[in-house]
């Protein structure tokens, strides 16, 4: 069976295109899970997009205010270096993904190809309203993440499609990650949670992961904490607070299983929320 | 470039390796230990949760249970085997053995690809890091503070013979 290891985008989508069967291989470290498990036996093309420099690659626009990650970039490049400086929260994120060994392999595209409820990344991305770049044979798209996630493991993805890259806006204020897991080290989210603040913008962002069918916004949450929260040094009153955590909780969807149970999870991310948005002041003063 | 799942070539430890007969999706684990006859490598979870597969690829530390053995092709693999010929062990391996840092043994070959790894990026690693940088590799039986005095050993070593 053929294995291609594609330098360019449009040999990838080209071998894409050639075999409706073909698996895409990225870091590999949900795909080989999935295969050595029994759960999948990939019969025929796999390939490999991890050695395409345009997805290895990232860049940062300054007229656009945004960076643009390419699909195959590792946590371990996302967790140090430049790009820890200008995007802190996935930077937290992709700190607490598995091990080192999970974090030089794994990549930010697979953790939105997966779609996973739990991908630490993907509710940084959303907060922080990232666009998705897909390409195929025939066309290039782009989607919002909001809208590129679907479901447990389902996305906009369609036949022959890959993703290519990640753009991300760069915000001027504060932002944060934060989740609970049985242990520090290796752990899967039970609940997560990240809060953005553009301070420009006067507009807060909070996206919850592992509470629901896919990433949650919280809306009427946001909307609060925006209205209440000093802009100057992102104090909020200590009433405030609590209805922002209460409103968070409410908007969460969370179910029992294996890992947790409901009304665990519905407090926990309320807890985040606030304790992140603290966080937020905390650094303020002594910035 | 592509090539057929059925027959590749691997760099493992700076030997090209002929591979023949493997199945599409077979692991970079599996083509080691069950068709290259490298057995120092170990598998256990199958999943990347006990490190006891790490190896280097592309100079990089990764679970190689993880690993798409045919994805591998063109970039160098170096596993245990490699890190020292046999009877002359490396820095590494001797400190585990002086510091007590191997019970059954059976983490040891992932440990010591790690600590290898850590050691080459943190000269001078605190008791902290070398428990994050660790993470991935689980021990059932050390407790890991004798194996942590390893690490220690060869940061302090290496350093006395740099200055």
């Amino acid at each position: 069976m053929p294995v291609h290891l594609p330098d360019t985008v449009d040999a990838a989508v080209a071998a894409l295109a050639a075999d409706s069967a073909a698996v895409v291989l990225a870091g590999g470290t949900d795909l080989m899970v999935e295969i050595n498990e029994g759960h999948r036996r990939p019969d025929a093309t796999v390939v490999v997009v991890n050695r395409i420099p345009e997805l290895r690659s990232w860049r940062r626009d300054p007229a656009a205010a945004t960076v643009t990650i390419g699909a195959a970039v590792s946590y371990r490049e996302l967790e140090t270096g430049p790009l820890a400086q200008l995007l802190p929260a996935l930077a937290e994120a992709a700190r607490t993904v598995g091990s080192p060994q999970i974090r030089n392999a794994g990549t930010l595209g697979g953790n939105l190809g997966t779609c996973s409820p739990a991908g630490d990344g993907l509710p940084v991305l959303a907060a922080l309203d990232a666009t998705v770049e897909l390409a195929s044979a025939t066309r290039r798209r782009t989607v919002p993440v909001g809208e590129f996630m679907r479901g447990v493991k389902r996305t906009a993805l369609e036949p022959g499609e890959m993703i290519v890259s990640i753009t991300v806006p760069l915000v001027d204020g504060w932002q944060g990650y934060a989740k609970v897991g049985v242990r520090n080290a290796m752990v899967i989210a039970v609940a997560s949670a990240c809060v953005v603040l553009d301070r420009r913008r006067r507009h807060a962002a909070i996206a919850l992961g592992s509470v629901g069918p896919t990433i949650l916004r919280c809306p009427r949450a946001e909307q609060h904490l925006a209205a209440t929260i000093d802009w100057s040094n992102f104090h909020v009153e200590s009433d405030d607070l609590v209805t922002v955590g209460e409103l968070v909780s409410g908007e969460s969807q969370p179910i029992s299983d294996h890992r947790s149970t409901a009304e665990y999870r519905r407090h926990a991310v309320g807890v985040l929320a606030r304790r992140l948005v603290r966080r937020a002041s905390s650094t303020e003063l002594a910035a | 470039m592509t090539h057929d799942s059925d027959h590749y070539a691997l760099d493992v430890n700076g030997e090209r390796r002929e591979v023949t007969d493997s199945w599409l999706g077979e692991s970079l684990l599996d083509v080691l230990r069950d068709r290259l006859g490298l057995m120092g490598t170990k598998g256990a979870c199958e999943q990347g949760e006990c490190g006891s597969c790490s190896v280097l690829l592309d100079g990089v530390l990764v679970c190689s249970c993880l690993v798409m053995a045919a994805s591998a092709v063109g970039q160098p693999v170096v596993t245990i085997e490699g890190v020292a010929p046999v009877g002359s062990p490396s820095d590494v391996q001797q400190a585990f053995v002086e510091a007590g840092a191997v019970q059954c043994g059976f983490c040891t070959p992932g440990l010591i690809m790690a600590v290898h790894d850590l050691l080459e990026r943190s000269a001078a690693p605190t008791e902290t890091e070398i428990r994050e940088e660790l993470a991935g590799n689980v021990c059932r039986c050390t407790g890991y503070g004798r194996i942590l005095d390893a690490v220690q050993q060869v940061a302090v070593a290496r350093r006395g013979s740099v200055s």
